[in-house]
């Protein structure tokens, strides 16, 4: 778009002081892991690397870390499937309630956690008599992870054409050929990206954690938050996590690779930047 | 007799995949099977127990659960000026949080979708996903620490003779405006990126100001996607209780929904009901407006 120089002056002035906005709390959390004091006055005293190897040492933020890891591949499982057969049907098929089953879909993200929460521990604990533990929050984090993995998948047939499956067919492959040797390599990558972001969500949520997680368990978040309030041990938990955020390059770096690479699959379309979306669009 | 003898001899998967050949309807009735037991049974199910627990009590003295059927709950929470207190409060802030995000995200959203180089771009997307991916609770307990007595923004005010905000109401809506940005700036760029480049062109060449272009052309294609972004920022702040009570003493909706969960399921309940009745009256709204084409 066109814009006069002082247009363009005052967006760059904008988008700066955003993603100021975005980064100054980082930068300083981040400042604070190597804090020699443990009182978070501004500026630190000194810097120390004590927090670090104090973070590693400690076996139940390791605990809390894997079981973190275990519920998001579990639900991240659950929701692959789930929110890949609903997309095959909405995208591929004409039939009755087929909008109320995109609405169904993006209810759970779009109604806060608090509510999916309570609505979910209630019914365990009330009606079906099962006991909360990591199962059950496995159950409430693949809910609203659906939605991610349908997004992309959705998304992503959309911009294919269905008439290479009906080819497919013409030529004899049956059901399950086609959808091997057709409909899956072309969605390949969107189930990757929504995997990606459908494990992140998880791996972040505390919401809904809190209200459906057993007695015992701890996922990292919980971890974090129950360890918050102890003065002794805030420092670690600022060193976890900083850890935490530079593992969360990875992910972002491989969400951002997979666009890209569709990205040349899909030129001419203008397809890079309907992938980013499809990375990214949805919470 | 020998086409039967051929079809008996294939494999189970074969002849499951021979039953779905031409027969749509089955087909659909085999992919939605899954995810319709899973969103319809169990979590359509769960709302509607909750919405039955709403009506249910509890027994005052030995704190169990009641389950008959009585409006108590719904009193308390229109009479009580409490609770209508929170529920305002709540709904105010969520307001605020979804208008600001909106005027941070728009500008940076504009930048990277239509005027940002290829490589400035990739740079932008980045830098906006990043926070996203980095841990909820780590960026609280960041704003938490620098709204402090001791903290970056005392610090830095100081000595202008100024004093920042403390913990209360105002840094809710700060740390929440900062918290769900990246969810109000994605969906407005992707619907940005979806507006063609010839039309803001042909606005310009028919002689219109860059400000007559955004108003009337970019703008009202954007908007929709504006809506979708606010679904997120609405809805979070609606049901958030955890950065409430790590930046201020207020009660919010999910603060009292979280304390009385133990004590008073079926309070809990009808409060929880709340949210999702306002959140139902936006996303219809939403739907209106075209919002659903962005999520």
């Amino acid at each position: 778009m066109r814009l006069s120089r002082r247009a363009r002056g005052l967006l760059r002035t904008a988008v700066g002081v955003g993603l100021a906005f975005i980064y100054i709390p980082l930068i300083v959390i981040g400042i604070y892991a190597f804090n020699s004091s443990k009182i978070l006055k501004w500026p630190p005293p000194g810097l120390t690397l004590d927090w670090f190897t104090k973070a590693f040492e400690s076996e139940s933020a390791r605990e809390s870390l894997l079981t973190s890891i275990e519920a998001g591949l579990i639900a991240t499982a659950i929701a692959l499937l789930l929110g890949t057969l609903a997309a095959m049907a909405v995208a591929r098929h004409r039939f009755f309630g087929r909008e109320t089953i995109s609405f169904l879909v993006i209810l759970p993200i779009a109604l806060p956690g608090i509510v999916t929460g309570v609505a979910l521990s209630n019914t365990f604990t009330q009606v079906l008599g099962i006991p909360l533990s990591l199962l059950t929050v496995i159950v409430g984090h693949a809910t609203f992870c659906i939605v991610v993995i349908y997004n992309n998948v959705v998304a992503r047939l959309r911009r294919t054409s269905g008439s290479f499956e009906e080819a497919s067919a013409d030529l004899g492959a049956h059901t399950w050929q086609t959808f091997r040797f057709v409909t899956f390599p072309s969605m390949k990558t969107a189930l990757a990206a929504g995997a990606l972001l459908a494990f992140a969500l998880s791996f972040d949520e505390i919401i809904v954690t809190t209200f459906t997680i057993g007695a015992g368990e701890e996922t990292l978040p919980i971890w974090i938050f129950r360890n918050l309030f102890r003065p002794n041990q805030l420092p670690i938990v600022d060193a976890v996590a900083v850890i935490v955020i530079l593992i969360s390059i990875i992910p972002v770096y491989l969400a951002h690779r997979l666009s890209r690479e569709e990205g040349g699959a899909a030129a001419g379309k203008g397809g890079g930047a309907a992938d980013i979306a499809e990375v990214t669009a949805a919470p | 007799m020998t086409t039967e003898a051929v079809v008996s001899k294939r494999p189970a998967g074969r002849k499951l995949a021979g039953l779905f050949h031409g027969r749509p309807r089955l087909q659909v009735g085999a992919l939605l099977a899954g995810p319709t037991a899973w969103l319809v049974v169990l979590y359509l199910g769960s709302l509607t127990v909750l919405l039955v627990t709403a009506f249910w009590t509890v027994d005052p003295l030995s704190g169990e659960v009641i389950k008959g059927f009585s409006v108590e709950n719904f009193e308390s929470l229109v009479n009580e000026p409490v609770y209508r207190d929170i529920v305002w409060r709540t709904v105010r802030t969520a307001i605020m949080v979804t208008l600001t995000d909106a005027v941070i995200a728009f500008p940076i959203a504009f930048y990277m979708a239509k005027v940002a180089g290829r490589r400035g771009k990739a740079i932008l997307v980045i830098a906006v996903l990043m926070p996203l991916w980095s841990s909820y609770l780590v960026k609280v307990l960041s704003w938490r620490t620098m709204l402090s007595q001791d903290g970056i923004i005392n610090w830095a005010l100081n000595p202008l003779g100024l004093h920042g905000p403390g913990y209360g109401l105002t840094a809710v809506w700060l740390v929440m405006s900062y918290l769900w940005l990246p969810y109000m700036i994605l969906p407005i760029y992707a619907g940005l990126e979806r507006i063609p480049n010839s039309l803001i062109s042909a606005s310009e060449d028919l002689g219109a100001s860059p400000f007559t272009t955004f108003r009337r052309v970019i703008l009202p294609l954007a908007f929709p996607a504006v809506v979708a972004g606010s679904i997120f920022t609405f809805s979070l702040t609606l049901g958030d209780f955890i950065t409430v009570r790590l930046v201020s003493n207020s009660q919010f909706i999910g603060n009292v929904i979280a304390s009385s969960i133990t004590n008073d399921l079926p309070f809990a309940a009808a409060l929880a009901l709340v949210p999702i009745v306002v959140m139902i009256a936006y996303l219809s709204v939403a739907r209106k407006l075209g919002a659903f084409e962005h999520i």
